[in-house]
């Protein structure tokens, strides 16, 4: 038994070693990946093109003004001169944000009349980010109002305190950085692709040349041919993952909070669902053209949009929500932001291991159905 | 005991009856050709042999072992190769020779013993480093025999091994197959070459599913063919076909190259007959000769019998 899989993986890994152009695909596809996804998709909303029309003109206002951009939020992009400029700032884009302060601003705060209103008008294309960009608003506006009615309350020597102090701190990722909440989905994404496209691709070729023939009339069990076709790719994929986690630790900042052995272990529970799932692949195509797109297929998509990758499953509705268990990277992506982000143990997520070795097991069991009904129609 | 006994096997795929109910046996040693047509069943029936196919009804026997209840001690037994020399391209020659070895669990002294006889046969001392991809057909063929029987097997069975090969490799492969055989290797080679059907020991031929000929050559020729073959040698052997296809005494008629074969009733002797008739239309008559019917004849008679052509 042992000698026949080691046949089998020695071959397998010259074959490799010979095929520079898998190589390249095979670690050239997850650094472009990390690359990609890394550097572009993020939810931080960060230097927001503001314009402001100042109708009052006065050093309250520029207070105001100024006390928004000292942060690296917001960034001022045009100082508007007249009303009737406001909407084609906002028709061509040139700003999210327009701030306009009325000319009796700085009367209403000195005189502590009555409140000094500003309008923002905010581009509402994309709601997530006005709403975010919103409460950026909000959240210095309010700094601001705390700062006057501090001065005002030293001045009457009398102290400021609010009923309620709200007190918020974000665990796990304080500041919120979105990149370190995707760089986990982004390695189930890396290692599903390429566990299912290089398992399926590599058994299939075997089909193609007809040489899958010739090792179903040996006395080679399948049990041994699949395990020996699988090693090779299993470390090319650990290898892969390891460089990945390297590279979010360096480029991301993104380091591993939990047990590594727990990861490892994890990771090859992934693994052997991810290329159960070309062994899937590999029995219902018959070339590697074919192969190659329903793998592609398969494993791209499912993890990009069900997996909560990017979007969360919570928010789906039902249906879909019942749908995303297509895809192991969903399971295995709630393991990894437990142990790379959280650092909890095996017992916040041994039922997403579990799921994983199940669906490992069912696609290897739909592929032996498959292949039989294959079989009986030749 | 037979090497190889088959009794009334059957395959469907749901109502397609691929092979039907049929049954022969296989002599040690023997060279045993496995004939038909595209489609007949050949195919499936080796694949049922090689223990890679269950029967749906019958059984096989094959090196004393049932291909329905054991097959895994089916494919210890046998070699099995086909039309497409499964061997990695992307492998030296050695690699794959090491390949095979390892599949079939071959160690130490006796797997040098296999390679160097591999390498042997195939002509490749030497060439080990090689690319496989970049043999010339013949060698690749040779090679890919040698690895399927890596393992010494008492069996073999070869799916139209020499299709896509030169003439002198095809020569050169037989004789390989005939010193196996000599060392008491039982060969089942399906081929589309009737030529070369004729090197085979006993020969069976199937079509749709069923068995409709076996024997060796010689029985065959009597057997199965009802007159005695006459070549014509003509300019014209289209016309001349269709004007002897019209005349009663001709039971079968077939063009090979730029003659026509027919076949005659055993006691009508009169060439002359058929010389006048073709002159009467204007053809040339360049011989008419009795000639001794080969394969080719015996098949197309078997075969144009089930199609009604």
């Amino acid at each position: 038994m042992f000698k026949r899989t080691a046949a089998i993986v020695k071959k397998e890994f010259k074959q490799i070693w010979r095929d520079k152009r898998l190589l390249f695909v095979m670690f050239f596809l997850p650094a472009f990946l990390l690359g990609i996804f890394g550097y572009a998709v993020s939810f931080d909303v960060k230097n927001i093109q503001l314009a402001v029309l100042d109708n009052d003109n006065s050093h309250e206002s520029r207070l105001f003004v100024n006390s928004l951009l000292s942060s690296d939020y917001f960034e001022l992009v045009k100082v508007i001169e007249n009303d009737s400029e406001v909407k084609a700032i906002l028709d061509n884009k040139s700003a999210q944000a327009v701030m306009i302060i009325p000319v009796d601003f700085s009367r209403n705060i000195i005189g502590n009349r009555k409140d000094a209103d500003i309008q923002y008008l905010l581009d509402g294309v994309d709601g997530n980010t006005a709403s975010i960009i919103k409460n950026y608003l909000n959240a210095a506006t309010n700094r601001f109002n705390n700062d006057l009615l501090e001065k005002r309350m030293l001045k009457s020597s009398a102290k400021l305190s609010q009923p309620l102090d709200l007190s918020v701190r974000f665990w796990f990722n304080p500041d919120l950085n979105s990149t370190r909440f995707l760089l986990p989905g982004l390695i189930a994404m890396i290692l599903i692709i390429t566990a299912v496209v290089t398992v399926s691709l590599s058994l299939v070729r075997e089909k193609e040349l007809g040489t899958i023939e010739q090792l179903n009339v040996s006395s080679l069990r399948t049990i041994e041919l699949l395990i020996g076709k699988v090693i090779p790719y299993l470390l090319i994929a650990v290898i892969n993952a390891v460089l990945v986690l390297l590279a979010g630790y360096i480029l991301f900042d993104v380091a591993v909070m939990g047990s590594y052995v727990l990861l490892f272990l994890s990771i090859l529970i992934f693994l052997f669902a991810g290329t159960s799932l070309g062994v899937l692949v590999s029995v219902i195509s018959d070339s590697q053209q074919v192969a190659f797109t329903i793998a592609t297929f398969v494993s791209l998509l499912p993890s990009l949009l069900l997996s909560g990758f990017i979007f969360p499953i919570e928010s789906m509705p039902f249906l879909i929500q019942i749908i995303t268990n297509i895809t192991p990277a969903k399971f295995f992506i709630v393991v990894l932001r437990a142990i790379m982000l959280r650092g909890v143990g095996v017992f916040a997520f041994w039922d997403q291991l579990i799921y994983l070795i199940l669906f490992g097991l069912v696609a290897l069991l739909v592929a032996v159905k498959v292949r039989n009904i294959k079989d009986a129609k030749i | 005991m037979h090497s190889i006994e088959v009794k009334n096997l059957t395959k469907k795929f749901g109502d397609f009856v691929s092979v039907d109910n049929i049954s022969f046996n296989v002599e040690q040693g023997e060279i045993f050709g496995f004939l038909g047509a595209n489609g007949a069943g050949k195919s499936t029936t080796i694949k049922m042999l090689c223990g890679i196919l269950n029967p749906s009804d019958g059984d096989a026997f094959v090196g004393g072992y049932s291909v329905k209840k054991e097959p895994d001690l089916v494919k210890k037994s046998i070699g099995y190769m086909s039309q497409r020399f499964s061997l990695y391209n992307d492998l030296t020659v050695i690699e794959n020779i090491e390949f095979f070895g390892g599949v079939y669990g071959l160690k130490g002294k006796e797997y040098t013993e296999r390679k160097n006889w591999v390498l042997d046969i195939s002509y490749l001392k030497g060439k080990e480093n090689t690319l496989t991809g970049s043999l010339p057909g013949g060698v690749k063929q040779r090679l890919a025999l040698g690895t399927a029987v890596i393992h010494k097997p008492g069996i073999i069975f070869l799916d139209e091994p020499t299709s896509g090969v030169d003439p002198i490799s095809r020569r050169n492969f037989w004789e390989l197959i005939n010193q196996l055989s000599e060392e008491g290797v039982t060969v089942f080679v399906t081929t589309h070459y009737l030529e070369e059907a004729e090197f085979c020991n006993n020969i069976i031929l199937i079509n749709a599913g069923k068995l409709i000929a076996e024997g060796n050559s010689t029985e065959l020729k009597q057997n199965y063919l009802e007159g005695e073959v006459w070549e014509i040698q003509t300019d014209n052997p289209v016309d001349a076909l269709d004007i002897l296809n019209k005349e009663n005494y001709v039971i079968e008629s077939s063009i090979f190259g730029n003659n026509i074969h027919i076949s005659l009733a055993k006691n009508f002797a009169d060439k002359g007959k058929i010389n006048e008739i073709l002159k009467q239309n204007n053809i040339e008559v360049k011989s008419i000769e009795k000639i001794e019917p080969t394969l080719e004849d015996v098949f197309i008679h078997l075969l144009s019998d089930k199609y009604n052509v």
